[in-house]
């Protein structure tokens, strides 16, 4: 093996990689977020709505889960882009990730809401409570514990995923160290630390969902 | 006072209430005996609107149930309801579990929620589990928690359907002594029950209802005494 | 007149079999990787079931580093990686290791869920019939522990599949590179990738009904 490892200049950019690891973050956070709520009416769409209202939360769901994520991104990249819309690299990715989140959480919450017998909505209105101040105090916080689990994994998947910004040229982690790696052509040493970085990522993610967890989950 | 008129019901094609009458009037403790399927908790669904009806009327203190302007989530704040199924919100501590609609329905602060709740639970004996959660309570003190919990929404008439049926045997006592508390201090309260020493010694009067109608109503001493109805006669030598 | 003829002019038919030369391609390396993945996913999930606490303590870290990296970032590494220690591997080998080994870190937490769903007492019963360790195995563990985690794979399996197109990077032409490459040409975003879009769904879609009926079926 007569291949020289050259850290230093990872080692000069890793400030710039740790910020960027922290727009990855965000972007992640945000799509999650939003899909959170979006997740939720699409559920409630597919179990109450009228049929068109059914038709379009299914429509999205299968969309979401049956295509490659990259085909997601591109698909608001430049698909949107024979309808004039050029949305920037940001708002690529950030949709992409909240259209996937999305309909996987849908799902998730569809079992969730299916888990809770129907007659904790009885036992609520029977103490005078309007069917929106049941499903905010009583269903929403019970689903969200069921939930919590696979939300967890779907916010890990939502970094790995940024990943892929990479490609519609979003500069967040991955974004950022292919620019450094082409620059300086150490592209092993560049991605072996952007790799570490993730891992970090996923790790305080998961420790956090879990301390997280305790405080949240009396019961 | 709860006034039953000519009330109907149907599920589909079964026609379940066939023509029920019926005055509960303050004060009273009326016990609702019958065999399983003969409409007595369907009965009980009607009056506070968890099922809907096909014709008559029911009111409550002279307000129409089923009217179309009637405000029911003002009106449910009247009939407290304690069902078979605890239904505990496994989410909340008891105390939370009770204090959660006076806040946010009776519009309490947060302290008074508090205050009414811890004693209400005082009230059915859980003083001491004000922050337990359900899951860590007996079927016997989830069903108090429940009775304190309809309690807490300070209702005029408590509505129960078969609040000990799901319990082990060696809890119902503790919860028939809760009701026959509250029916020592004046509450109003339909009680749809197969625990019949309790229609018995704590009720004032008692429906036998039959394939959807009340075949007879009377004092507990009538009924299980000297019943008019030959069915009525029929059924109770059969449960006892 | 014209622009409903211009819709089509710049797609032609020479470039719908250049997607379908690419959709085989998503499904050569995609059905390598699956194979390939799964068996040594199963060995992993056994070794991680029987090795208990050394396993855990050794090969479970390893796999969980291919699940909390990006495979992009995995593709993009291993192709780098492998000259430097003297390997020249085209992207189609690159891509096929890679998603090989993504495909087994995913595949042994599911088998040995499998395993563990196999209770210990209903193993105890087999055992004290008489039976080998590998009767056992195989005539007991397998057919409960397979139904158990059937769909799970499934959805491993469909996954690898779409993150197939990730390959792309090393620039192996799989279906959707393909879509990327006539986009640039034709400047038909839209037609293209609902073409390539469909392809990916009428593969995922069909496969993920029929394991939900199975899962739904099997739990009654």
């Amino acid at each position: 093996m007569d291949y020289n490892f050259h850290w230093r200049p990872v080692f000069r950019d890793l400030p710039e990689l740790i910020e960027a690891g922290l727009v990855t973050l965000q972007v992640a956070v945000l799509s999650m977020l939003i899909g959170i709520v979006v997740g939720i009416v699409l559920a409630i769409m597919r179990m109450k709505g009228t049929a068109p209202a059914r038709w379009v939360a299914v429509a999205w769901i299968e969309l979401a889960r049956n295509t490659p994520a990259l085909f997601q991104l591109f698909f608001f990249g430049f698909g949107l882009g024979a309808f004039g819309l050029h949305l920037s690299p940001f708002f690529i990715v950030l949709s992409g990730l909240t259209f996937n989140n999305a309909g996987y959480l849908a799902e998730n919450f569809r079992g969730g809401f299916q888990a809770i017998p129907e007659t904790q909505m009885r036992a609520a209105r029977c103490l005078g409570m309007t069917a929106t101040q049941a499903y905010v105090r009583i269903i929403i916080p019970q689903v969200f514990r069921i939930v919590y689990h696979p939300m967890t994994n779907q916010m890990v998947w939502a970094v790995l995923m940024s990943s892929l910004g990479m490609l519609v040229g979003f500069r967040e982690l991955s974004g950022e160290t292919q620019f450094f790696a082409s620059r300086t052509f150490r592209i092993f040493e560049y991605f072996a630390v952007t790799a570490v970085i993730y891992y970090v990522i996923v790790k305080l993610i998961l420790g956090f969902s879990r301390v997280l967890a305790m405080r949240l989950f009396r019961y | 006072m709860i006034i039953v008129k000519e009330l109907h019901k149907y599920f589909k094609d079964l026609h379940v209430l066939r023509g029920i009458d019926l005055v509960v009037e303050k004060g009273v403790v009326l016990s609702i005996v019958g065999a399983s399927g003969s409409g007595k908790s369907t009965l009980l669904y009607c009056i506070n609107a968890l099922e809907s009806i096909d014709s008559g009327s029911i009111t409550v203190d002279g307000e129409d149930v089923h009217a179309k302007g009637t405000d029911i989530n003002l009106l449910r704040r009247k009939l407290g309801m304690v069902f078979q199924q605890w239904n505990s919100f496994p989410h909340l501590t008891a105390l939370e579990n009770v204090a959660l609609s006076p806040r946010i329905v009776r519009k309490l602060s947060r302290a008074e929620a508090r205050d009414v709740a811890a004693r209400r639970l005082e009230h059915v004996g859980l003083g001491d589990k004000l922050n337990s959660f359900p899951n860590a309570l007996s079927g016997g003190q989830q069903q108090r928690l429940a009775i304190a919990r309809a309690l807490a929404m300070e209702p005029s008439y408590m509505l129960f359907d078969e609040a000990t049926s799901a319990l082990d045997p060696e809890l119902v006592g503790e919860v028939l002594d809760t009701m026959r508390l509250l029916a020592e201090e004046g509450m109003t309260m339909i009680c749809v029950t197969h625990e019949m020493g309790f229609a018995r010694d704590v009720s004032d009067r008692v429906a036998y209802v039959h394939d959807g109608t009340i075949e007879e109503i009377g004092p507990p001493e009538q009924i299980f005494g000297e019943p008019n109805s030959e069915k009525t006669r029929r059924f109770l030598s059969k449960v006892r | 007149m014209e622009s409903s003829l211009n819709f089509f002019t710049g797609f032609k038919f020479q470039d719908l079999l250049f997607l379908g030369e690419a959709a085989v391609r998503t499904l050569l390396i995609s059905g390598i990787s699956i194979a390939a993945g799964t068996v040594l996913g199963v060995l992993f999930g056994w070794l991680l079931y029987e090795g208990r606490i050394f396993a855990s303590a050794t090969l479970a870290p390893v796999l969980d580093v291919f699940r909390s990296i990006p495979l992009i970032i995995q593709l993009v590494l291993f192709y780098n990686f492998a000259p430097i220690i003297g390997l020249s591997l085209d992207p189609f080998a690159c891509g096929t290791i890679v998603l090989t080994v993504y495909t087994a870190a995913l595949a042994a937490n599911v088998a040995r869920g499998g395993i563990e769903a196999v209770a210990i007492p209903l193993r105890r019963a087999s055992r004290s019939l008489g039976m080998t360790y590998w009767q056992d195995m195989i005539y007991v563990v397998a057919p409960i522990g397979i139904r158990a985690i059937f769909p799970a794979w499934v959805g491993v399996a469909l996954g690898v599949m779409k993150d197939s197109a990730l390959v792309s990077v090393l620039g192996y032409i799989e279906l959707l590179k393909a879509s990327q490459i006539l986009i640039t040409r034709t400047q038909e975003p839209f037609l293209i990738l609902a073409v390539a879009g469909a392809f990916y769904f009428a593969l995922s879609f069909p496969v993920a009904r029929f394991a939900d009926r199975l899962e739904q079926r099997w739990s009654q």
